[in-house]
């Protein structure tokens, strides 16, 4: 009982990593329509900034406390981040503005391997090292419940309680400010948005930079935990299955989905897997969304896809 | 001047419906046979051979495939890896559990494995299309990836988890020179370039298309979704699973689940769109592109004195790929075919401007 | 003189609704054979939704509707099209990526029986088939007088000339009952002029029965034998042109009625 509560809890830690690459996935679909395949090479590009630039300042500038670094290191991301999605919205977005979405899925696709190579020739191709203070030592709780407590990671915690602020955060933006209602507007209806004034190419860029930013809270996250390599965009694809779960244009749906993918995924590895050779960790999302798109399209909490003549 | 249909009346139905109904394109074909076929075996290096020509061919095959179902079907497709997988493997068991099994029959038996599998996975498109549609191929590719990783059988209990092919030999002669394997890959591209041709021009194509362009209105006309839907994941991956078994017997020899992976599958998208949706001859020339240009980076900064390390190339590439794509969906969704038709349309008026 | 049949259609007591909007409420009328049947009606009546109906496109509520003595509650598009029922749409529903010719010849789907590996092959009866449909759509495009469009991509040509292409599509299925949704909307007068006139012929030379909606009174009042006037979902007049012209809810419905 007590390793399956382990292993809950691994999962749920886990989904929550996805979750928070799909948040940004939600957001940028919500605001621009655009399926971002883009995503995990985003959280990619904005971790290796974040890990180089930490590594590259204290060398430059002689600053080496740890807060200061990150902050900086960070604030550098952020800002390749925005520049990102300005070219984006510049060079990519603006020109295919009436297209269906297959092709705007698969111009993502092709902004997707333009970062994978940007990024690793810019920062290199190995795996580096993003250390924000998160403790990595394990902890014990219950440990009057269950002999020897259960076995959770302080890491994953912080992470949970960083991407629960970060939520929060996305909430207030939306509902509370101009430019997050102004987002909201355009989501619903881009004619009727521009039609009261509100500047398309604007709000696109605005929605790209905070799905970039988006990444790279996930980035940081993730590196910190896995180290940055490669691999994370792979793990990224993930994120898609998570969407289709919790529905394209949710955000509780995106933290759901990532929940629920990440749960099944370490469940039936740790139940199932034995029995067939292990490995069901690869496809199962992938899977559990095709049964879902069979049977409900919209996900949990999507929108109904209604088709008129 | 050169390039002209004048004169050139048709007086039936049958000559009008022609593939190639211009007589200089039948000249120029009726060259470009004779060099593919006799010059080139003749010429050709065998680095050529193995590095060039032979995947060029039979990438071309596999795009070919590919765009029967993405570019006139309009299903999109991101687990092509996994079909060209399934027709490698089910070729690879066919030829190692049956004695004397021909070459031949092991090569189109995995090609029709690789349908079942192609109508299978076809059958979520009939509730789900676009974007969802690309994530269920996914599972496809995933899926295969870690079948063919974890189940022994698959490879008949291989212990390294990688599988090889004895020597080939087709109809009694051996396959050991480059040359030869190239004129049978040349072969079985021509023979199903030109059934996928026939097709796409017929009344399967039409459907296809229609089902592409206003699926309600197809139904209107009779047309109906489960048969156009599946036969075109039926024959796109017939001939996905034949390229997909020819890569592994005749490109690689010898190969693991890892040669069919994701990445296979989206360099096969790009083929795709760079050559040119929905045009049978673009899929030939997406497919030279991807092959032609990681060599170009290789060489091309060498002879300009530049030299790029194989890791600085690879990112290149990609950076290059990312870029073209975009450029192709932006400018000329219709590839690579679409600017070559146009410059066949400017040579008829050559050498005048208009 | 066009000899007008039995009843072909039998239209009863359908309703149709889009969760709070009722499309349609308790529509009855029925169609004869070789007749012109109008629909007409201000815009928003519901007119294209009937025809939807009749081809499977929406499923009613409530309601059956007869084809040749078979009844039906639900019609499945396909069934549809095999029973010999043809269609042009309000808004065009061409093939953008085809040419004229493919467009059309996608009509005589139903008839091409060659299985994939024949036409794979292009060998003896695939590629006869192939002929043989070719020289049917020929004589539809003579008759359409579209021949110097025959390999234009349908999306290259002007308003017009691609509602021909609709009509010609419908035309290669050889059906029995033609449903036109405004097949003249947007037109100029010669234009209108000829689309009459293909109507009229189609309806002369084969017999088709016509269901035609339409906007402009002059050509309904010229080409139809009977009228179904519809107007917020319901039926509100139904009879001959000049019995329908006088009746007063129709004349209110067009015109308003005053204050």
């Amino acid at each position: 009982m007590g390793f399956f509560l382990e292993t809950l809890f691994g999962g749920l830690m886990a989904g929550m990593l996805y979750a928070l690459i799909a948040i940004g996935f939600v957001l940028i679909f919500k605001a621009s329509g655009v399926f971002n395949f883009a995503q995990g090479a985003m959280v990619l590009f904005a971790a290796l900034t974040m890990a180089r630039f930490a590594e590259w300042i204290p060398q430059w500038t002689g600053l080496h406390g740890m807060l200061v670094v990150n902050l900086l290191a960070a604030a550098v991301a952020a800002l390749a981040m925005v520049v990102v999605a300005w070219l984006v919205e510049r060079l990519v977005l603006r020109h295919l503005v009436n297209q269906e979405g297959i092709t705007l899925l698969m111009a993502t696709l092709g902004i997707s391997y333009f970062l994978d190579g940007a990024g690793q020739l810019l920062f290199g191709s190995s795996t580096y090292k993003i250390d924000i203070g998160m403790p990595k030592d394990p902890m014990f709780v219950l440990e009057n419940v269950f002999q020897g407590g259960l076995l959770l990671s302080r890491e994953d915690l912080y992470a949970a309680a960083m991407a629960a602020l970060l939520v929060l955060l996305l909430t207030l933006f939306f509902q509370k400010t101009r430019t997050g209602r102004a987002l909201r507007a355009v989501a619903d209806d881009h004619q009727a948005a521009q039609s009261i004034g509100i500047p398309l190419s604007r709000i696109w860029v605005i929605v790209w930079s905070v799905g970039g930013l988006v990444a790279l809270v996930a980035g940081m996250i993730w590196g910190s935990k896995l180290g940055v390599q490669y691999s994370i965009s792979l793990v990224a694809l993930k994120a898609f299955p998570v969407v289709i779960l919790g529905g394209l244009t949710s955000v509780p749906g995106a933290i759901l989905g990532g929940l629920i993918i990440g749960v099944g995924e370490k469940l039936s590895e740790i139940y199932i897997g034995p029995m067939v050779g292990g490995g069901i960790e690869n496809w199962f999302a992938y899977v559990l969304a095709l049964a879902f798109l069979l049977v409900r399209p919209q996900g949990l909490f999507g929108d109904k896809i209604i088709d008129r003549v | 001047m050169f390039y002209r249909e004048n004169g050139q009346f048709k007086t039936s139905y049958r000559s009008d419906q022609q593939i190639f109904p211009v007589a200089q394109d039948r000249i120029a074909l009726g060259l470009l046979a004779l060099v593919a076929f006799v010059a080139v075996p003749m010429l050709a290096s065998d680095y050529l051979f193995r590095a060039v020509l032979v995947p060029f061919l039979i990438l071309s095959l596999a795009a070919i495939g590919l765009n029967v179902l993405v570019g006139y079907c309009g299903q999109i497709s991101l687990g092509t890896g996994a079909f060209m997988a399934v027709g490698a493997y089910a070729a690879y068991n066919l030829n190692a559990r049956i004695e004397g099994m021909p070459l031949l029959l092991s090569l189109i038996g995995g090609g029709l494995f690789a349908m079942a599998f192609g109508v299978l996975f076809g059958i979520p498109s009939l509730r789900i299309r676009g974007l969802y549609l690309a994530v269920a191929t996914l599972a496809a590719q995933f899926f295969v990836d870690w079948f063919t990783n974890r189940v022994p059988w698959v490879t008949n209990r291989s212990s390294s988890g990688s599988v090889s092919v004895a020597a080939l030999d087709l109809f009694g002669i051996p396959m050991d020179t480059p040359a030869r394997r190239y004129l049978l890959c040349l072969a079985l591209l021509v023979l199903l370039g030109l059934m996928a041709k026939n097709l796409v021009r017929g009344a399967i194509g039409r459907e296809w298309m229609a089902m592409r362009d206003m699926d309600v209105a197809a139904a209107v006309i009779g047309i109906r979704p489960v048969y156009a839907k599946l036969s075109a994941f039926a024959v796109s991956s017939f001939i996905v699973g034949v390229a997909g078994a020819l890569w592994g017997f005749v490109h690689l020899g010898a190969w693991e689940p890892a040669a069919f992976g994701i990445d296979k599958s989206f360099q096969l998208l790009f083929m795709v769109i760079i050559g040119g949706l929905g045009s049978i001859v673009g899929a030939v020339f997406g497919a030279a592109f991807i092959v032609l240009l990681p060599l170009l980076l290789n060489y091309v900064p060498h002879w300009l004195g530049l030299p790029l390390s194989t890791g600085t190339a690879a990112f290149l590439e990609h950076m290059i790929f990312g870029a073209l794509i975009v450029f192709f969906l932006i400018v000329e969704p219709h590839g690579l075919a679409a600017l070559w038709s146009t410059a066949r349309q400017k040579l008829r008026l050559w050498p005048f401007p208009h | 003189m066009r000899r007008i049949g039995e009843v072909i259609l039998d239209i009863r007591n359908i309703s149709l609704r889009f969760g709070g909007v009722k499309a349609l409420s308790d529509i009855s009328f029925d169609v004869r054979e070789h007749e012109v049947r109008a629909i007409i009606g201000p815009n928003g009546a519901g007119k294209s939704s009937m025809l939807n109906c009749i081809n499977g496109v929406y499923q009613p509520q409530e309601g059956s509707i007869t084809f040749r003595g078979r009844t039906f509650r639900h019609m499945n598009s396909r069934q549809v099209a095999e029973m010999g029922v043809a269609r042009t749409f309000q808004n065009l529903a061409l093939f953008k990526g085809m040419s004229v010719l493919d467009n059309i010849m996608t009509g005589r789907n139903l008839k091409m029986k060659s299985g994939l590996l024949a036409q794979a092959l292009h060998w003896g009866p695939a590629a006869r088939e192939e002929m043989a449909q070719r020289e049917f759509v020929e004589r539809i495009i003579d008759f359409l007088e579209i021949q110097p469009y025959r390999k234009t991509p349908v999306g290259r040509l002007p308003y017009g000339l691609q509602k021909r292409v609709d009509l010609g599509r419908a035309l290669a299925m050889e059906p029995q009952v033609l449903l036109l949704d405004e097949p003249m909307a947007g037109m100029n007068v010669e234009e209108k002029q000829d689309m009459s006139r293909f109507i009229l012929d189609v309806n002369d030379e084969f017999g088709t029965t016509i269901v035609l909606i339409e906007h402009d009174m002059g050509v309904v009042m010229d080409i139809s034998d009977r009228v179904v006037v519809l107007d917020y979902g319901r039926k509100i007049g139904d009879g001959t042109p000049d019995a329908v012209r006088g009746n007063e809810e129709v004349v209110r419905a067009y015109l308003g009625t005053e204050h």
